[in-house]
Parts: structure tokens; C-alpha cells; sequence
């Protein structure tokens, strides 16, 4: 590690890029950061939240101009101006995010990128060959709605290969596939560079970029740490690399016994119905979660888990009351706050305007979920809130969780994403929850503060509780679950032990290997 | 070539938040001074009269308060519902059918005397105000329908109501022919607050305390912070388990019974009878008062007592200057209109752009740029 950088014009590098720095107000999200992309390697840029990633790569996109540093193409100086500037000179980009009109077909998605006027019917017969020449198998003809997550990153994909370029930036690809999904991106990628293309490997995965990345730039507080041959570190060097310290390890001591536990939260046959044309039906899902026991829901993002979420939150009610109880008494024609009466606490996945009200004080927000369970402590008489004792209650949180925080009570917005989640999470487990149901519990926070939100859900369980989680992080399941269960268009498999899961095993079911869907195996190129 | 360029701040500006309004109004004088002086009026002595002579002797100021009166009333109301995200534009309607429904003792019951007669008066008044606010809540949370609009249209129903009562079934007998009800017996009417002094009746009183009460209940008490949830976000609110249907009757029931306070206390009070036309738009320039006074009860009182100069005003220029009344209007527009300009400058700051700027100038247009390829 620690490798310094060459500064050679000769044309063996596709990309240099010297001290760009881009500043927004008082933070420096890019500082002097200098990065070499050799011709026909793939090149990983590692970094946490927040660690400059996303502005570097709008820079060398040309969606953000940067306030001084210099790029090199091929050797030549070079301003990109635009996006457009970026795809002449030849990089192309796939985003975290796709925009992709779900009304229309794959074929008419990329003819609109790519704004040159040819008939849809050419454009479907490159794409179709791009397709089968690197093994991405994509029907052109499709609408984008029906298609799945990892389909629809290919179509991202062949519109970015359709416009040739030499450098390829992919943005977190593997956070919406299952591991069977990434294993044939890599092979695409491997493909790539043997043809000499560059790629630049956006990730906070260690695991797949010590596998296929040959160099890797290493991003903290907008500065570069090092550079390094990734296959030459562990997992646990790049994490110090990216974090700056030791990321503590959870840990999970066995339970034992738990077949004869209570069981707090029984799901027996939760179904429901889509509510919008693009929302996912619910299909006849049971579970049960003990006293002291995690378990966790794997699943491709989009498989009903945000809808499973509602429905035993109680956000939306059931017709059957005993589809979902809560520590032995039905709670399906329950509100929310009737639920959470009888002891349970829910997380939400999104933080903002979901989980906690933007514009309003920490303290308001405590107030948000727990006006009704803590009535007597934070509501007096006549409906007047007791704001000391709020406040008071929203310090303990804080100091409990370690919320990193600018002033004594501030907006939930002012927070950054790990520290509101961990305020949203300990809001709740400040209550001693007897069931707690957790919705991406650590999605888009820092490692350390992940580590946090993980071991106290798990020393909840111990203490008797049931915990439920939700998650699109294996990695995350795998370290904190006693019991994975899969979700997949709406149904939920039967929970796996943890001894006996293996990411394949998972990885099968998130694909639809299991319930429903028996015929549809991997595809195959 | 220069031009302005509004920037998102990073946070809402609390200076802004309170110069706002007294920048608007600086921005609605000067643009009054242009108007007047396009009347041909000097200016300076159309403001004299327009702003201080109305205000000059304690009488004045008395009306002053029996004009503001029912401003500050519904427009303490209507800031509830609009913190809710929750848009009733029909108080005029309301306050006109707690007008109606308060008259019905004393013009059909005018035998009935005593201390009771007052009371039961002005509670007819805010049931009457409030179910009729009911009916585009009953609409929105049923139907799904606009409240904008069915609010809003409701009010033409209640004036075209009221006129049809006045001029038939509840026309005064011995009215030769004109289209009012009967004078309101001495029980009936809303006493003064200082007859030696000026006309203003206890309908200020009400406004002051219902300001403060409203105050109280957004600033301190539960129902208000659910008030604030559902309207800043709708779907926190949901998680918090409070009820969006719920709070559109909360909140149109509130502004309703308030609307209609106001009117049965203008009826009782000011007038002393109903008439075909019973208020100059109170209902209207409420939805002023309730943004001049930053949705803050304690403001509206502040801006309620200048509107009600507004009007004032309006009949001062009218009779000295000899100019149309309509300026009452357009003073009031034009308040609003830049009252609404200012706030922009709380989510916002200008920045001048010239040429010497391009390039910053075309990295702003750059920021822009990732949005538009979602858009593609």
C-alpha cells in the first residue's frame, strides 16, 4: 500500500488526474486527489459514505467541474465540460441509479440516450449483438417494468457500451444483484479489460474488489490515503485503509434453546394486494420470531420487501387480524400506534420524511414515534407536551448511540445519514422494544457506526426480545441473523438456520431458485 | 449581459424569515407611491391619508379594532389548516354561514331575551361556520377532491344563500321592501368594550384570545406537533401514527368554527342585522393576514390590525382623494403578491451574474446537469 504515483505522459495511462479539488461551501468534498487508470485494467475506488467518491466521479463525468487539479487523456490536457464532452472523448458511465422509463421497452430506452436518430430496429439489433457477445443476455424487445434489477443494470450497461468507450465508470454495480448476478457481471468486466478497456470500480464491497480489481485508490475525508494492488491486502487492511481505524467486529454469542422460546411476532399468511401498477404483491407469507432470536429477510431490493414492511408495521392495516401478532395477540386490524402499545418498535428504511421528520428538532422527532407508548412520561395533561422531559429523554438517546451532532438539538436533516439512523434505531431501543422490526437498518452509514446499529440490535435479542431485519446487505445478515429467510417476489421463504446458510444458498433463493418461480434457473448466457 | 440567479441555501434563513414580510411591505409602498402617483395624487399625501389620519384619534383606532377583529379570527384558523399542508380558501363561506346560523334565535326567536341569548348565539354561529367547513372535508377525505376548489366554490353557494334569506323567508315585515332581516334585540347584540370611547366590541377580545389559544396548542401541546407532522411530512406522520383524514377535519372543523365566530360576532356586533352583503372579503384577505403573519398566531394579530388599515384606508382615499375603492384591492394584491416573492428568500439567496462570472456560471449549470439525465 501506500504506493506513489508515477507522473509518466507516455501514453500508458488512459486517465491521470492531478490535485483536482472541488469545494462546496466550507467542505472540501475532493482535496488534490491524483489517480491513474492504465489502459486495460479495472481500477477500484474505495472509499465510506461521504468519503468523496461520487463528486470525483461527477468530475471525470463532467456533471461537476472541479474548482482546480488537471485531467489527462491519454496523455493530452483535457476540460470536461459535460457529460456529453465526456462521452466524445470516450468514458462512459453506469450510475447506482437507473433511469430507465419502466413504461418503455429496453431498445427504446437506449435510443433515447442515444439521441442520433436511428431507427429503434437497429438500434435493437446492436444491442442485441453487444448482448450476446458479452454474455449479458437482454431481450431488446422488453418493457423495462417487467424486467429485474440486474436486467435492467445490463440495459445500462450495453447503452454505455453502445457509445464505445475506453473508460467504463461503474457506480456500487453489485449492491442490487444476488452474489449469481455479480459472478456474471465480473465475467463481463473480465471480458472488458481483455479487450483492453479501462474500468473504474466504484465499491465499498472489500471482498469482490480484492477479486476483481488490479489497482485501487483509497478515498477518506475527501483526501487520497493510498494506492494498492488489492490483491495483495486483506479485507481487514482496506477496511483500516477507508475507515482510518480498526472497524470493531461484531459479536454474536449462540443462542440456545430457542425452540421452546415464546414466539413474539407470528406472520401467518400475510397477503396483499398491489397497490400501485410498479408495487409488488404480497403472497401468503408466515414467520415467526422468537424471544432472543434475529432473524433476517434477504432479498433483491423491490421483492415486496418495503410492502411486507408496511403491512406488519401496521402503516397499512389487514382484513385478517390474526395475520400478524404481536406477543400472542392479534394485531393485523391494529393501527401503528396500536401495535406499538402492545410492545413492538419499527425502523424504517428511509430516514428522512419516513423515519424522522426532516425539519423538525431531535427531540420532536423522539416524540414522532413514542407520544403514545411513553404517553404518561412526554404528554401531560390536556394534550400539553412535556418538553423537558423530551428533551431530556432525546439527550439519553443521544449520548447511548453516540450521535455525532452540531448543536444541543438539531434539525433531523442537519444530522449526516449514520448519525440520524443511529438516533432513529436508538429511539426505539431506548423503549426495550419486546419485538423491534428494522427496515435496512444500516443502509448508507459509516462502517463504525454500522458496527453500533448491529451490536445492539443483537444484545437486544439476547435480552430477550424478538428482532426482525430486513436487509439487501448479505454481509450484514450473515453476521447478525441466527435465521435468514429470503424474500422474493412476494414470498418469503422458510428461514435457514444460520449454520446451514451459505451465500449460495441464499443467493439461490434471492434469484427466485425456490418458492414460486421452481422453472426460472439462472440465466445463462 | 447581467442577470439574477436564485441559489438554494443550504438552510432556511431565520434573518429572511422574519425581514420577509416588512420587506413586502417596503416593496407594496413603493408600488402604491408608482400607482398613486400615476392617479395623479402627490404620493406623500396620499400615504398621510391612507396610513395615519385613519389612525390619528382613539374612535379611529376603535374601528380599527372592529376591522381587524375578524381578520385576526379567521386568519388564526386558516394558519392551522395551511400548517397542515391543508388549503381551505372558502373561509368567507364559513364565516358567512356562522353569520346565518348564530342570526337564527334573534331573527326567529326575537321573544326570547336574557343573558342566554348571546352565548347560544355566537356557539350557533361557530356549529354553523364549522359544518359547513365539513362539507369539503367530507369531500377530500371521501372523494378525494381538491379542497382549493370545493372550498373556494362553496362560498358563491353561501353568499347566493344569504341573499336568497334576506330577501324572502327571513325578510324584516316592516322593512319596507328592503332586503334585511329585523334589528337584533338589545340581548342579541354584542356588547362594546368602551362605548364612551369608540364602537370595537368583544369580538376583539375573542380574537386575541383565540389567537393565543391556537398558539399555545401549535407551540406546545401535542395536536399541534401532529398539525406540524402531517404537513411538513405526510408520510413521518403516518409513522407516527396520526391519521391524514382525521387531521383534514381537525383542521377545516378549527378554522371553520373560528370563520364562523367571526361572522356571527360581525352580524351581532358591527352591523346588527343580516343584510345581502355582510362582510368586504374578510375570508379572503385572511388567507393575507395568515401568510403576512408568517403562520404565527401572534403575528396575524401584527397583521391583521394592518390589513384592517387596508380597508381603512381604502374608504379614506375614496372620500378625500375621490379615488375608487378598488385601490383597497389592489393595495391588498399586491401584499400578498410580494409577500409571497419575499418568502422566496428564505429557501433562497440572488446572486448577481456577469460576465466577468461565466465560469462559475456554467459550473451551476453543470449542478443541474445529472437531473436532467434522470429527465432522459
Amino acid at each position: 500500500m501506500g504506493g506513489t504515483v508515477s507522473a509518466n505522459h507516455d501514453g500508458t495511462n488512459l486517465l491521470e488526474v492531478r490535485g483536482l479539488t472541488k469545494i462546496f461551501g466550507t467542505l472540501t468534498a475532493c482535496d488534490h486527489i491524483d489517480l491513474n487508470i492504465a489502459k486495460g485494467e479495472i481500477h477500484a475506488l474505495l472509499g465510506e459514505n461521504g468519503a468523496g467518491k461520487s463528486t470525483l466521479v461527477k468530475m471525470l463525468f463532467g456533471s461537476l467541474e472541479p474548482n482546480s487539479g488537471e485531467i489527462f487523456w491519454n496523455g493530452q490536457a483535457v476540460r470536461i465540460t459535460s457529460p456529453g464532452a465526456a462521452k466524445k472523448l470516450g468514458i462512459g458511465m453506469v450510475f447506482q441509479h437507473f433511469s430507465l422509463f419502466e413504461a418503455l421497452t429496453a431498445a427504446e430506452n437506449i435510443a433515447l440516450s442515444l439521441d442520433d436518430g436511428s431507427p429503434i430496429s437497429s438500434i435493437a439489433a446492436k444491442a442485441r449483438a453487444l448482448s450476446f457477445s458479452y454474455g449479458l443476455p437482454l431481450d431488446p424487445e422488453s418493457l423495462v417494468g417487467d424486467l429485474s434489477v440486474g436486467e435492467r443494470q445490463r440495459i445500462e450497461i450495453i447503452r454505455c457500451l453502445l457509445q464505445t468507450p475506453q473508460l467504463i465508470i461503474l457506480d456500487e454495480p453489485t449492491s442490487v444483484l444476488t452474489p449469481q448476478e455479480a459472478d456474471k457481471l465480473f465475467e463481463t468486466l473480465e471480458r472488458l479489460r481483455s479487450e483492453g478497456k479501462s474500468i473504474l470500480y466504484i465499491s465499498h464491497r472489500l471482498e469482490e474488489v480484492k477479486r476483481i480489481c488490479d489497482r485501487a485508490t483509497v478515498l477518506r475525508h475527501g483526501k487520497v490515503v493510498g494506492h494498492c494492488n488489492p490483491r495483495e491486502e486483506t479485507a481487514a487492511s482496506l477496511a483500516r485503509m477507508m475507515v482510518g481505524n480498526e472497524v470493531q467486529a461484531v459479536e454474536r454469542a449462540p443462542v440456545e434453546g430457542i425452540e421452546t422460546a415464546p414466539s413474539l411476532l407470528e406472520i401467518r399468511n400475510l397477503s396483499r394486494k398491489p397497490a400501485t401498477p410498479f408495487s409488488i404483491a404480497l403472497k401468503n407469507i408466515s414467520l415467526d420470531v422468537r424471544a432472543g432470536e434475529v432473524i433476517g429477510i434477504a432479498g433483491v431490493a423491490g421483492n415486496g420487501q418495503g410492502e411486507f414492511f408496511e403491512s406488519v408495521s401496521g402503516e397499512v392495516q389487514q382484513h385478517d387480524a390474526a395475520s400478524v401478532r404481536i406477543r400472542g395477540k392479534n394485531a393485523g386490524g391494529l393501527t401503528i400506534t396500536g401495535r406499538r402499545l402492545l410492545g413492538a418498535a419499527f425502523v424504517p428504511e428511509e430516514r428522512l420524511g419516513h423515519g424522522a421528520a426532516p425539519r423538525m428538532k431531535l427531540s420532536e422527532n423522539l416524540l414522532l414515534s413514542r407520544h403514545a407508548t411513553d404517553g404518561k412520561a412526554f404528554v401531560g395533561t390536556g394534550g400539553m407536551v412535556k418538553g423537558a422531559a423530551v428533551y431530556a429523554a432525546s439527550q439519553r438517546i443521544i449520548e447511548a448511540m453516540d450521535v455525532r451532532k452540531s448543536a444541543p438539538d438539531p434539525e433531523a436533516a442537519a444530522l449526516s445519514g449514520g448519525n440520524l439512523q443511529k438516533f432513529i434505531v436508538g429511539r426505539e431501543l431506548d423503549r426495550r422494544p419486546s419485538v423491534m422490526v428494522v427496515n435496512q437498518p444500516t443502509w448508507g452509514v459509516d462502517a463504525g457506526a454500522a458496527a453500533h446499529i448491529r451490536q445492539a440490535l443483537i444484545e437486544l435479542s439476547r435480552s430477550g426480545s424478538a428482532v426482525l431485519v430486513i436487509s439487501q446487505d448479505l454481509d450484514e445478515l450473515f453476521e447478525i441473523s441466527d435465521a435468514i429467510a429470503v424474500m422474493h417476489n412476494g414470498e418469503l421463504s422458510r428461514p435457514m438456520p444460520i449454520a446451514e446458510a451459505t451465500f449460495e444458498k441464499v443467493g439461490l433463493l434471492m434469484g427466485g431458485a425456490e418458492p414460486g418461480h421452481a422453472e426460472h434457473t439462472l440465466e445463462t448466457a | 449581459m447581467m442577470r439574477l440567479e436564485l441559489v438554494k441555501r443550504p438552510q432556511r434563513s431565520a434573518l429572511f424569515s422574519m425581514l420577509s414580510p416588512f420587506i413586502a411591505f417596503a416593496l407594496t409602498i413603493i408600488a402604491g407611491a408608482v400607482l398613486f402617483a400615476l392617479l395623479g395624487v402627490n404620493p406623500l399625501t396620499a400615504f398621510r391619508i391612507y396610513f395615519v389620519e385613519p389612525i390619528s384619534q382613539v374612535w379611529q383606532l376603535h374601528e380599527l379594532a372592529i376591522k381587524a377583529a375578524p381578520l385576526i379570527l379567521i386568519a388564526v384558523g386558516l394558519s392551522v389548516c395551511y400548517k397542515a399542508n391543508i388549503w381551505n380558501i372558502g373561509a368567507e363561506g364559513q364565516f358567512i354561514f356562522g353569520a346565518i346560523f348564530g342570526s337564527i334565535l334573534p331573527v326567529l326567536f326575537p321573544q326570547f331575551e336574557g343573558p342566554l341569548v348571546l352565548p347560544l348565539m355566537l356557539l350557533c354561529g361557530m356549529v354553523g361556520g364549522a359544518a359547513y367547513a365539513a362539507i369539503p372535508a367530507m369531500l377530500k377525505t371521501r372523494f378525494g377532491t381538491n379542497e382549493i376548489l370545493t372550498s373556494l366554490m362553496l362560498v358563491y353557494v353561501a353568499q347566493l344563500f344569504l341573499d336568497w334569506l334576506v330577501r324572502g323567508p327571513w325578510r324584516d315585515p316592516q322593512g319596507h321592501g328592503f332586503p334585511q332581516t329585523i334589528q337584533f334585540g338589545d340581548s342579541a347584540v354584542l356588547p362594546e368594550l368602551m362605548p364612551d370611547a369608540g364602537r370595537a366590541n368583544w369580538g376583539f377580545v375573542f380574537a386575541l384570545v383565540a389567537a393565543v389559544l391556537v398558539w399555545i396548542l401549535m407551540g406546545r401541546m401535542l395536536k399541534g406537533f401532529e398539525v406540524r407532522v402531517l404537513g411538513s411530512s405526510p408520510r413521518a406522520g403516518r409513522f407516527a401514527g396520526f391519521g391524514l383524514n382525521r387531521m383534514v377535519f381537525f383542521a377545516f372543523l378549527l378554522s371553520g368554527a373560528l370563520a364562523g365566530l367571526a361572522g356571527i360576532c360581525e352580524v351581532s356586533g358591527a352591523i346588527g342585522q343580516l343584510q345581502p352583503v355582510i362582510s368586504p372579503g374578510y375570508g379572503f384577505t385572511a388567507i393575507i393576514v395568515a401568510f403576512l403573519g408568517r403562520l404565527n398566531p401572534l403575528g396575524i394579530i401584527a397583521a391583521g390590525l394592518v390589513l384592517a388599515l387596508t380597508y381603512l384606508g381604502g374608504e379614506a382615499v375614496q372620500s378625500a382623494l375621490g379615488i375608487s375603492d378598488k385601490v383597497v384591492r389592489v393595495f391588498q394584491g399586491m401584499l400578498l403578491f410580494f409577500v409571497l416573492g419575499c418568502d422566496t428568500l428564505i429557501h433562497y439567496r440572488i446572486r448577481v451574474i456577469g460576465l466577468a462570472l461565466t465560469k462559475q456560471d456554467s459550473a451551476a449549470k453543470l449542478e443541474a446537469a445529472p437531473k436532467l439525465k434522470e429527465a432522459r
